[in-house]
């Protein structure tokens, strides 16, 4: 292929992956009044301005909340979930990972009227509560997926040296099976997390008075207000992303695990 | 009853349906050093499960130093047990993976520290504790599972292939470590191999399993020299096995008429037994290598094809050639099956 399609290839991939996101920085850093691009002036008033809206707090709260307990609470199901789908030959179990991966395959607009109509009104469960299970099944995915993977790479016969060593079924998890997958349960956790906070549709329905999270948040105060704070705040999430990205890549080389 | 340190009676071994291994009976005595030798699926691995407690019996009882322990749960037998893979811990270094089952024993630090130095010091691994098993050789993995296991002071260490991870130079290293470890510490060890000339080199008694049975059980000499059945014959060398039809030893090929007189259903001769450029048969040499102090060629005659090793200072058959040979009586083994 001649250098020239190369290079034109590679500057559109790069304009269509990097393009959106530096256009939201500089729509952000607008001195006017409307989200526009190009921006009608310089300044960083948009980006304070996000923290002193009272509801941008409160549904940062709110998603900071569901994005980390509901990982946690996926992951305290799927870790089990993974181990015990790796180690025992169980009845039906290429059906229960097709079940795991649902929430990813289904989307996520379904799983968001379906449960509004059939959880949440019929049971009269409250709009957190309801939050909080929904982020924890759309994370399960993930936790399962990522801890097997990384199961898959420990040898079996190293729980029955523990074993011989001396150690009960549970110790020969706890001190050799769990310190070996740290690193896929911590990536799992950072998916788990960015996917949670940044999801939309199923999120969309299970709003209420005050009970919004962060990107539905925004969705709605767009529509009552242009102006280029929003544009700000996608800004901060999206270097707060890739900031725990980067991180995590340093600490534990992340992209082994995902 | 007997001195036996290690009892299997009547164990049977199953994995789901399937049973493995049928009525073992087995004794080892104090301080000896067992091969359980076979091919792959004739129950040697399966048996030293059971005996490590990782493989609970259908039924039998397994008894070690006077203690039933056929329903002892693996962790609690004070067995010892090197994985062929070694199994070592990734995430621990080399001075924690041996201390690992001493730290489980809640011992004092200065006693778990003293006996894991000793440990390392046995399989000459001292200056080695704080690397990773990623960080070390084959060779070092396998003394550091060997050490690990070895701290424990367990009542018998069953060993899983131990040799075969390791390449030709490490392996005889190793076999003489294993046996001066043996020797030193006075440990009962049951090893499992495939490789007759690993048996043959390291045990006292070597167990020779088929189909979940022990075929033959003696010393590497006996076995060697006194193989009963085909199936041990053919293990330990004898790769010329005929049956026999009055005076003519029979195969699928033809016949061939002895030159003496046998009552033995099946006779065996090592390719050292067949006797080259005299005799009353002849073959036509179809292969020929040189191989040190001898040459080996392959006959083809009445029988088939015919192994024989021929002290090289014997002048060479070209292939192609016939050549008289001999199946003579004083080499030949017999079988009863």
């Amino acid at each position: 292929m001649p250098r020239f399609a190369i290079w034109t290839i590679l500057g559109l991939t790069l304009t269509f992956l990097i393009g959106p996101f530096l256009i939201v920085i500089l729509a952000g850093a607008s001195a006017g009044e409307s989200l526009a691009f190009p921006p009608q002036g310089l300044s960083l008033k948009w980006y304070a301005k996000v923290f002193t809206v009272e509801s941008f707090r409160a549904s940062f709260a709110l998603s900071l909340f569901l994005a980390v307990f509901g990982t946690l609470a996926a992951l305290a199901l799927g870790i089990p979930a993974a181990y015990a789908l790796h180690r025992y030959d169980l009845l039906g179990a290429e059906t229960i990972r097709t079940i795991v991966a649902a929430p990813i395959i289904v989307p996520g607009i379904i799983v968001g009227l379906a449960l509004l109509r059939y959880f949440v009104v019929p049971l009269d469960v409250t709009i957190t509560m309801a939050l909080f299970v929904t982020h924890t099944a759309l994370v399960m995915p993930y936790a399962v997926r990522v801890v097997s993977s990384s199961l898959n790479n420990l040898r079996a016969d190293m729980e029955e040296a523990a074993v011989i060593l001396g150690c009960t079924r549970l110790q020969a998890f706890t001190k050799v099976v769990l310190p070996n997958i740290r690193g896929g349960i911590l990536a799992a956790f950072i998916l788990g997390f960015i996917a949670s906070f940044n999801e939309v549709p199923a999120s969309l329905f299970l709003s209420g008075p005050g009970v919004r999270t962060l990107p539905i948040d925004m969705l709605s105060y767009m529509e009552i207000t242009f102006d280029p704070s929003v544009a700000a705040l996608s800004a901060l999430l999206a270097f707060m992303s890739i900031a725990i990205v980067f991180i995590a890549e340093r600490l534990l080389g992340f992209s082994r695990y995902v | 009853m007997s001195d036996a340190f290690v009892s299997l009676a009547d164990v049977t071994l199953s994995y789901g349906q399937t049973v493995a291994v049928p009525d073992l009976n087995l004794e080892i005595r104090e301080g000896e050093l067992i091969a359980l030798l076979g091919p792959s699926g004739c129950g040697k691995t399966t048996s030293m499960r059971a005996i490590a407690g990782l493989l609970t019996p259908v039924s039998g009882k397994i008894v070690i130093d006077g203690v039933d322990v056929t329903r002892t749960p693996a962790n609690k037998r004070g067995i010892g047990l090197v994985f062929q893979s070694y199994a070592l811990f990734p995430h621990l270094n080399a001075f924690e993976n041996v201390a690992f089952g001493l730290r489980l024993k809640k011992l004092p630090n200065a006693e778990i520290r003293q006996r894991t130095e000793v440990g390392m010091a046995t399989v000459g691994l001292t200056g080695f504790e704080t690397r990773k098993p990623a960080e070390m050789s084959g060779g070092q993995q396998q003394r550091l599972a060997l050490a690990r296991s070895l701290v424990m002071e367990p009542k018998v260490l069953l060993l899983d292939e131990p040799l075969s991870n390791l390449d030709a130079r490490l392996r005889l290293e190793m076999r003489n470590e294993l046996q001066r470890v043996q020797k030193d510490t006075g440990i009962t060890m049951v090893f499992v191999t495939h490789d007759q000339s690993e048996a043959l080199a390291l045990a006292d008694r070597i167990v020779l399993m088929k189909d979940g049975k022990i075929e033959q059980l003696g010393t590497p000499a006996e076995l060697y020299a006194e193989p009963r059945t085909t199936f041990a014959a053919d293990f330990m060398g004898f790769e010329n096995i005929f049956r026999v039809e009055g005076g003519t030893l029979v195969s699928e090929q033809g016949r061939l008429s002895l030159g003496f007189d046998a009552q033995e259903r099946v006779l065996a001769w090592r390719p050292g037994g067949v006797v080259v450029g005299q005799g009353s048969h002849t073959g036509r040499v179809i292969a020929s290598s040189f191989a040190g102090q001898y040459r080996s060629y392959v006959l083809d005659c009445a029988l088939g094809q015919i192994k024989a090793d021929v002290p090289i200072e014997t002048p060479e058959v070209p292939i192609g050639e016939e050549v008289a040979f001999d199946l003579p009586k004083a080499t030949a083994r017999p079988l009863a099956t």
